[in-house]
């Protein structure tokens, strides 16, 4: 009897602890409770991200972040989130969407509601959200690729191009943009372009035809990951590491060994910190007062301003260069 | 007798005679693409698919087909590479024995599917191959072991070199070594013309048809165990893709190398010339500067182009293989 009513006593005091921590956030609620919702939990990627959104919120001050997401990458793991999110009256959503249409109907509810939606990274279609930021956009990769060969090639030289399929829509946009602009690099000469079809074993001797074929080569850029993984592995084989540089687009975790061994000086991807702070900047301007519509713009504190096209989106900012010298901090990130 | 061996040696020579053409070809616009050093190159890359396609030709021989070899490979290359990313100090060769047992344990499953359960090879195979890769992804978690979390004796391996040649290109040495005398020479290699020949007449020599079969799929898997190692320390990188679509490649090489569908018929000889054949294409395209689009319909005609110098070769379909009754009990 009397242990009953200990347990009773103890799971009273409980509740009316819980409720009194529950009201005591409401009475401080003046701050903004900015939701990012992610594709999946446990991604190293998204991890990263929250950081970047945490260091917005001490920045800002009145910012608290609600890092949520399903645990398998789903659309309805997200709408289930979405709807909880509603349910607890957050102030802003910032989503990375698993399927850009499937979250629409769950996201306009939450307008309706007053919160403001904004999707980053992965989009949603535009009557679900408010504003969507980009990592980056074409005409900056494009220019990244060839950056980065140049910058490492100061008396320049013959810079071929390791792509995925002949027929990929994004490698052949980035190489588009990247020859719009080849001009502002004039000592880079620009030789050929081999399609690796995002396959191992074809891209390694791909680049090894690269190396035959053009003997003055001096870099491979390889704006897919497959693509530049082998390439720098090809190189190495070679025993042209120090002689060839590969660059272009990869992942700090793949990538890593092959800065270490030199055969690749600098890569390019998104700093998804930066991204996670740009979105938590933006949806708590969006929160409290500013607007997205086309044409204008929106702060985003250290990362500068974004501007807003036409299908109200907008692109944070240049691709991320990694090297030897940040590739630690991040190979174990994502 | 005499004319069955002349049939096949033709028909292997037409086949080396069209290499040695595409090799000239190349040559008239790359001229270091024949240099002894590119040769021995294209031998070293070609490794993989000769000792893939060895062991096809086994499965193929029975009127069978083996299409979960790439799957195979990359599910026992992503479970030996993580293996020696949570235990570097495992020495390579344990690995490498794993890697061949591992993949005969997944042959083995095939194997015992299409013995016991009479399920048609392609469907047995094209179910595990899915299944294989799944499995990676399960095992994985979809992320990629790379270059740095591989240790340095892992992906030295294939790479050291003996008398000049990478310790790749001896294995494939090492493997056709060994398959000529367990073909020519044994009771079972024996079988493997015989089940595919006249699956009836075996029967009545007593040979056992399933068992027979059986064993052509611990081969190839064990093969491709092997091969699993042998990509992923060559690639310097293990995920769940790697080697998609390879299966295609290994029995394009085996059908080049005139070995038939139907079973039966097919030599050592041509299954590595076949895979040779798609080697020198593949080494061939990426120096030679043409479009990618022609590339592919390239590679395609040459395919077609070499099953039917074969079919023309082979003007008498149907050989006996058994010499002597007694030799396949």
């Amino acid at each position: 009897m009397s242990i009953l009513k200990k347990t009773l006593v103890k799971r009273l005091l409980l509740t009316t602890a819980v409720s009194a921590a529950l009201m005591m956030n409401a009475a401080q609620a003046e701050n903004k409770r900015i939701a990012l919702v992610v594709k999946g939990l446990g991604i190293g990627f998204f991890e990263a991200a929250v950081k970047g959104a945490e260091e917005a919120a001490k920045e800002i001050g009145d910012v608290e972040i609600i890092y949520t997401g399903p645990t398998d990458t789903t659309a309805e793991g997200q709408i289930e989130v979405i709807n909880s999110l509603i349910a607890q009256k957050v102030d802003a959503i910032a989503i990375s969407a698993n399927d850009k249409d499937a979250v629409v109907p769950a996201l306009k509810k939450a307008m309706k509601r007053g919160i403001t939606v904004i999707s980053w990274d992965s989009g949603v279609a535009i009557e679900g959200r408010q504003f969507h930021l980009n990592p980056s956009s074409n005409p900056l990769i494009g220019n990244m690729i060839i950056k980065l060969a140049a910058d490492d090639l100061p008396e320049g030289g013959d810079v071929a191009i390791l792509s995925a399929g002949a027929t990929s829509t994004n490698q052949n946009t980035w190489i588009a943009e990247m020859n719009k602009v080849k001009d502002h690099y004039p000592n880079i000469n620009i030789v050929s372009t081999v399609y690796g079809d995002d396959l191992s074993d074809k891209s390694y001797r791909e680049a090894q035809g690269l190396m035959k074929s053009h003997p003055n080569l001096k870099a491979i850029i390889s704006p897919t990951s497959v693509g530049i993984v082998a390439a720098a592995q090809a190189v190495t084989d070679a025993g042209k590491v120090g002689e060839i540089n590969v660059t272009g687009l990869g992942l700090p975790s793949e990538m890593a060994g092959h800065i270490a061994s030199g055969a690749s000086k600098s890569f390019a991807i998104w700093n998804p910190i930066d991204l996670g702070y740009a979105a938590t900047t933006i949806a708590y301007n969006l929160a409290t007062g500013a607007t997205a519509e086309a044409g204008g713009s929106i702060a985003m504190g250290r990362m500068g301003e974004v501007e807003v096209n036409d299908d109200l989106e907008g692109a944070m900012a240049d691709p991320f260069i990694y090297n030897s010298s940040n590739i630690d901090d991040f190979k174990y990130i994502f | 007798m005499k004319s069955v061996i002349n049939a096949l040696k033709s028909r292997e020579t037409l086949l080396a005679l069209a290499i040695f053409l595409l090799v000239l070809l190349v040559s008239s616009r790359y001229p270091a693409f024949s240099s002894v050093e590119s040769l021995s190159g294209i031998f070293n890359d070609t490794s993989i698919l000769m000792i893939l396609t060895l062991g096809q030709m086994l499965v193929i021989l029975t009127k069978c087909i083996d299409l979960s070899v790439a799957a195979n490979l990359a599910l026992t290359g992503m479970v030996v590479a993580m293996i020696n990313n949570i235990a570097p100090g495992i020495p390579v060769i344990v690995l490498l024995l794993f890697a061949i047992l591992l993949g005969a344990l997944l042959g083995a499953i095939n194997g015992y599917l299409v013995w016991k359960l009479d399920i048609p090879p392609i469907v047995v195979t094209l179910g595990t191959m899915t299944i294989f890769r799944g499995l990676i992804f399960v095992i994985s978690d979809g992320k990629w072991i790379n270059a740095h979390e591989m240790s340095a004796s892992f992906t030295a391996f294939p790479r050291y070199e003996i008398l000049g040649l990478p310790m790749l290109s001896w294995i494939a040495i090492l493997v056709i070594l060994l398959f000529i005398p367990l073909v020519n020479r044994t009771a079972l290699g024996r079988a493997f013309f015989a089940v595919g020949c006249n699956p009836m007449a075996a029967v009545y020599t007593g040979i056992n048809i399933g068992r027979t079969r059986f064993m052509t799929f611990v081969i190839s898997g064990a093969l491709a165990g092997l091969a699993g190692y042998l990509w992923v320390s060559r690639y310097a990188v293990a995920y769940v893709d790697i080697a998609g679509g390879f299966e295609l490649d290994v029995v394009a090489a085996c059908v080049i190398g005139g070995i038939s569908i139907a079973g039966g018929v097919g030599s050592i000889g041509g299954a590595i010339l076949g895979a040779l054949f798609l080697g020198v294409i593949k080494n061939a395209l990426p120096v030679v500067d043409i479009s990618p689009f022609w590339q592919l319909a390239i590679s395609g005609s040459a395919i077609i182009l070499a099953v039917a110098l074969n079919t023309l070769s082979a003007q008498q379909k149907g050989r006996v293989i058994l010499k002597t009754a007694g030799q396949g009990a």
